[in-house]
């Protein structure tokens, strides 16, 4: 114990030591400048684009590992989870993706329909039209919580990303196939239905009273 | 009359020079720096990025002069044109070729040294014109930075000067190549006056200069406010340093003062301790590639590429070292370099008077 004591202090006496410490600064600045200074040659060759599917991904260790964005790309997955994408057809109209949306970035306005429109193709009676089915890409935090509660799933999340926009505005994504006249007629038809109905009802109603009295 | 013309001409051509010099260093700097870094640097303007340097320059130009509201505007404008000047002015008394130097002058290095001593004045005019804390900080550990390591730097130049016999650099080079003169021996042994080449350069001629030049070395990295000496710039701890406040051309000819900087003490040690001018190819035999490679187109060339390799390797420096802190930067200084550089002055004297004289 007291031996290995001893060696420690002469171990610090020689490492305080000036001319050590010289020394060890040459080596370790030949050390750094040589490892630089393979990189620099090693920088002749670029390292290929490889998707992450690619047996030989991991197997290149030298060269540029620089990818010319717009220009080339790295492969992303066929299933990738990055912009959302609504299949019209499919969609019910039932806002629970708007609900569940943490940064409330879609925005739906529904019309009732006055009788069933049509079938999604997993077999769901459409009921409700999409006067306004906006998605602000801008907000979007790719979190993917509307895939999973979608009940016909027909908001997905797709391969394409990066679609940068010169206006604010311009990434607000409009899915709904409606116009603004057809909206309107909608609006019409079913404000239409619920006056006939609630004159109905009057009229029922008209009818029972004298009974009661 | 034709007389002031060379004068005006020689300066315009130095000016070119050192800005056509910046530009090349900018993008060679951005280049090495990313191949080290494994990435590619600058690939969109110009044929492999070639035209970056230019397009930095024009955004420059077009840039507005902005002098903050509480500086010394004296001070904070004169500032860079003090910097850019006292390095330029260097530029007049290095010797380019056999017979072609701007500026003959008999105290050369000495001149040299002493005017580049005025940068310090004007990176402390800028740090304190521009009347801020981080510009100030800067200047002032520059002013120590550079104050310090002039002292091991003149010391290593002046056991030079003691085995060369001269301050005229012209001289200097002359003495290291085929054309001296006089006597030259390798390592002090071997006399080399007709074989020249490396072997006849100052840091063979005297093997401890070899120590010398590198002193030499880490203290011109330390006078331009390189890393790892760039503690002056450290952009992490003071934004930019001293020239945090300039903007567009007047952040360009700071800029243009620290890349000519670069090239100039890089020159001086070429001159100095490699030769000069003088081709490292020595003559074998009947084979004359000395006599071949000496001459005023060879001279500048040979120093282009002696110089731009030392640019090379304080770029490759830059990129591989981590910056010193302040108390390290002092004490490597004053206890490592300056004593090592007495030490090459004394044996300069001893090989002077030992091995020279004959």
């Amino acid at each position: 114990m007291a031996v290995n004591h001893d060696a420690e202090l002469i171990k610090l006496k020689v490492n305080s030591n000036m001319l050590f410490k010289v020394i060890n600064a040459f080596k370790t600045v030949t050390k750094g400048l040589s490892l630089t200074l393979r990189h620099f040659f090693a920088a002749k060759e670029s390292r290929t684009v490889r998707s992450i599917n690619d047996p030989e991904y991991f197997s290149q260790d030298t060269g540029i590992t620089t990818i010319q964005y717009p220009h080339s790309k790295l492969p992303v997955p066929d299933v990738g989870r990055y912009q959302l994408h609504v299949e019209m057809d499919d969609c019910i109209v039932c806002d629970l993706c708007a609900k569940i949306c943490p940064v409330d970035c879609i925005e739906i306005e529904s019309i009732k329909a006055t009788e069933a429109i049509g079938k999604t193709s997993d077999g769901t009676t459409k009921r409700l039209y999409a006067a306004k089915f906006d998605i602000d890409m801008a907000k979007c935090m790719y979190c993917g919580l509307c895939t999973v509660v979608c009940p016909t799933e027909c908001i997905i999340m797709t391969d394409t990303y990066d679609r940068s926009m010169p206006d604010l505005t311009q990434m607000i994504y409009k899915f709904s196939d409606m116009t603004a006249e057809e909206a309107e007629e909608k609006r019409i038809a079913l404000d239409k239905l619920n006056a006939e109905r609630l004159a109905a009802k009057q009229a029922a109603a008209q009818q029972n009273l004298p009974k009661q009295s | 009359m034709s007389f002031f013309l060379t004068y005006v001409l020689v300066a315009t051509a130095l000016f070119a020079f050192t800005a056509v010099f910046t530009l090349f260093a900018l993008y060679s700097e951005r280049k090495i720096s990313a191949f080290i870094q494994d990435r590619l640097g600058p690939m969109e303007v110009g044929k492999y990025g070639s035209l970056q340097a230019f397009a930095d320059i024009l955004k420059m130009l077009q840039k507005e002069f902005i002098v903050p509201t509480a500086a010394d505007r004296i001070l904070f404008i004169l500032a860079p044109t003090v910097i850019f000047v006292s390095v330029y002015l260097g530029f007049a008394a290095l010797p380019w070729a056999p017979g072609l130097i701007p500026a003959s002058l008999n105290l050369g290095i000495f001149y040299i040294f002493a005017i580049l001593s005025v940068e310090t004045l004007g990176i402390l005019m800028a740090g304190w014109g521009s009347n801020n804390k981080y510009a100030l900080l800067g200047s002032m550990r520059s002013v120590a930075q550079m104050v310090s390591y002039e002292i091991p730097a003149g010391i290593a130049i002046i056991s030079v000067v003691m085995i060369s016999q001269s301050l005229n650099l012209q001289e200097i080079s002359i003495k290291q190549g085929i054309l001296s003169p006089d006597s030259m021996k390798f390592l002090g042994l071997w006399d080399v006056k007709s074989v020249g080449g490396f072997l006849s350069w100052n840091i063979f001629q005297a093997p401890h200069l070899i120590i010398a030049y590198l002193i030499y070395f880490i203290a011109s990295l330390a006078e331009c406010n390189r890393a790892p000496f760039d503690i002056p710039e450290a952009e992490s701890e003071l934004v930019a340093g001293f020239h945090v406040e300039y903007s567009g051309l007047r952040f360009a000819f700071v800029f243009l003062a620290e890349y000519s900087m670069m090239f100039l003490v890089g020159m001086i040690g070429v001159v100095l301790f490699l030769g000069g001018w003088n081709s490292p190819l020595p003559n074998i035999g009947s084979f004359k590639m000395a006599t071949m490679t000496t001459g005023l187109g060879w001279g500048i060339f040979w120093v282009f590429v002696k110089t731009l390799s030392v640019v090379a390797v304080q770029i490759w420096i830059r990129w591989t070292l981590p910056r010193l802190r302040v108390d390290q930067l002092m004490s490597f200084c004053w206890k490592v370099l300056t004593p090592l550089a007495f030490l090459c002055m004394l044996i300069s004297g001893i090989w002077q008077l030992t091995m020279m004289q004959n």
